[in-house]
């Protein structure tokens, strides 16, 4: 992959990003670019450093150097234009346990200044994507896991975003919902979705998928997962440059 | 600026909708000033003798002294219990949604402040109105007249709890801080007894009475509730608040990092 913004017009490019926390380095000299229409596994062990990533590229943080651009809209100088076309599952949960599903999506429509008279319809829209139209009445607190991070899902494709990120989505899940979330987001993916998707489980990503190893706080391998496994499978492979974890 | 108030709808509305569902919040909201109401002043209405003082024109029962004081309670501590939901937010997840938001984050604050000072504020007409039923009135327009104090001052002590939520990391060590914070703001103040009674025991501790913003927030809340208004006290409170406010908002810039200590 290259870096070029020009590159990532409807997608994530981030250039010459490094950050510290104190005296200790979490990230260094961070380049990745991902295209509208790709996948991206961004797969690291625990501490690697994806959290502070994906920190910066929420705007929870901001580095001091290096630049970041979403779907051509700088995060430092353009950061409302810039978030309008993030949409982002965070590794938390982030619903309102007390209120009803859709009442959850309608706050975050208003957090993203989405016409009230729109509001309705995408929320209808997001939930039929997601097949889960039957419980939009329904509190968040009787949803299971699974279902939990499908509304969490849905809630952050309601505003039609150009940039999908995922922190570590399956954390909690069982194997079924696990398989069912990853295929969905693939599946947004071919649709034309630019998606970065954090993890440490080696199992979620797809040999046709585009890869990004990081391993305390640097980027140590840039591809295809087929090409960069090559012979091995890729949980040795990982396994072999970043030390033993759990798969 | 439809997206602005779309937003300040959706942030008021979603505190109303979660004190809702914390009815006991409520109920011990109300609990604790009526209980210093009833028993603390009835036990000390003889112990305490109170001259005339502005705004009063005559002799008021300590019961109505304290009524300003008790309203001013119910701001402090709605506007910790508001902090110290900042701290579970941000400890849950939620406050990520919220600041991932693209509008401004000084909005999104101000927002969550307003929405918790208009449940103070609530909570202060419910105190005010329990205590008209046991016979503690104020002059009827004084209900609508300390409604501008009651806003500032619900605004001052949001802010104060925005602040501190912004240098509190973990919800363990909220205990600790509201013991801190509370106490020393309530009682060395003009909440229970007037500065010129302070001063007759202790210079010192009236002098450093003079000095607690939350004194005046009392002192404005009594003033407007006597159709009155105490300049000194609003410019205390206003200076206070415009200082408290730029410190949170401060505290929330992410160049500064709020969520590098919680990853």
């Amino acid at each position: 992959m290259g870096t070029s913004e020009q590159h990532a017009k409807g997608g994530l490019a981030v250039r010459n990003l490094g950050f510290t926390y104190g005296a200790k380095t979490a990230l260094r000299d961070i380049s990745l670019t991902v295209p509208a229409g790709r996948f991206c596994a961004l797969l690291g062990p625990n501490g690697a450093g994806k959290s502070t990533l994906v920190s910066l590229l929420t705007r929870l943080l901001v580095a001091p150097a290096g630049d970041i651009h979403i779907a051509g809209h700088d995060l430092r100088t353009r950061s409302r234009r810039a978030l309008g076309k993030l949409g982002v599952v965070f590794q938390q949960p982030t619903l309102d346990l007390n209120l009803t599903v859709r009442q959850n999506m309608s706050y975050f429509a208003a957090l993203h200044g989405l016409p009230r008279s729109e509001v309705p319809g995408r929320i209808d829209a997001a939930l039929d994507r997601l097949d889960m139209r039957a419980r939009g009445d329904e509190r968040a607190r009787n949803l299971n896991g699974g279902h939990r991070r499908r509304m969490e899902l849905a809630r952050a494709l309601l505003h039609d975003p150009a940039v999908l990120l995922l922190d570590e989505p399956t954390v909690g899940l069982d194997a079924a919902a696990r398989q069912a979330i990853t295929a969905h987001v693939h599946d947004l993916a071919d649709q034309g979705l630019c998606v970065l998707w954090t993890t440490h489980l080696t199992d979620e990503v797809r040999d046709a998928d585009a890869l990004l190893v990081l391993h305390q706080g640097e980027i140590i391998a840039d591809g295809t997962a087929g090409e960069i496994r090559g012979e091995t499978s890729l949980k040795d492979w990982f396994l072999a440059r970043t030390g033993p974890v759990p798969a | 600026m439809s997206g602005f108030w779309g937003v300040t709808r959706a942030i008021v509305g979603r505190e109303f909708l979660r004190f809702i569902h914390q009815r006991e919040r409520f109920v011990a909201a109300l609990v604790r000033p009526l209980v210093w109401l009833l028993i603390f002043a009835a036990g000390f209405r003889a112990a305490l003798g109170l001259s005339i003082i502005p705004p009063y024109q005559t002799y008021i029962t300590y019961e109505t002294y304290i009524v300003p004081g008790l309203c001013a309670m119910v701001l402090l501590f709605n506007g910790m219990q508001s902090s110290l939901s900042l701290v579970y937010d941000r400890e849950m997840g939620s406050m990520r949604l919220l600041l991932t938001s693209p509008f401004p984050r000084w909005w999104l604050l101000f927002c969550r402040l307003f929405g918790a000072t208009a449940i103070s504020i609530l909570q202060v007409y419910a105190f005010l109105g329990i205590a008209a039923l046991f016979g503690i009135t104020m002059p009827g327009w004084g209900y609508v007249t300390v409604l501008p104090g009651l806003i500032l001052g619900g605004l001052m002590l949001g802010a104060l709890g925005l602040v501190l939520s912004s240098f509190i990391t973990q919800l363990e060590n909220f205990a600790g801080v509201m013991n801190f914070v509370i106490f020393p703001m309530f009682f060395l103040s003009s909440a229970l007894y007037p500065l010129w009674k302070m001063a007759e025991s202790s210079p010192l501790l009236r002098d450093i009475c003079a000095l607690n913003p939350f004194t005046y927030v009392v002192e404005l809340i009594r003033f407007l509730l006597y159709l009155q208004i105490n300049w000194q006290a609003l410019a205390w409170v206003a200076i206070s608040t415009l200082v408290l406010g730029l410190i949170a908002v401060w505290g929330y810039d992410p160049a500064r990092g709020l969520m590098k200590r919680k990853g």
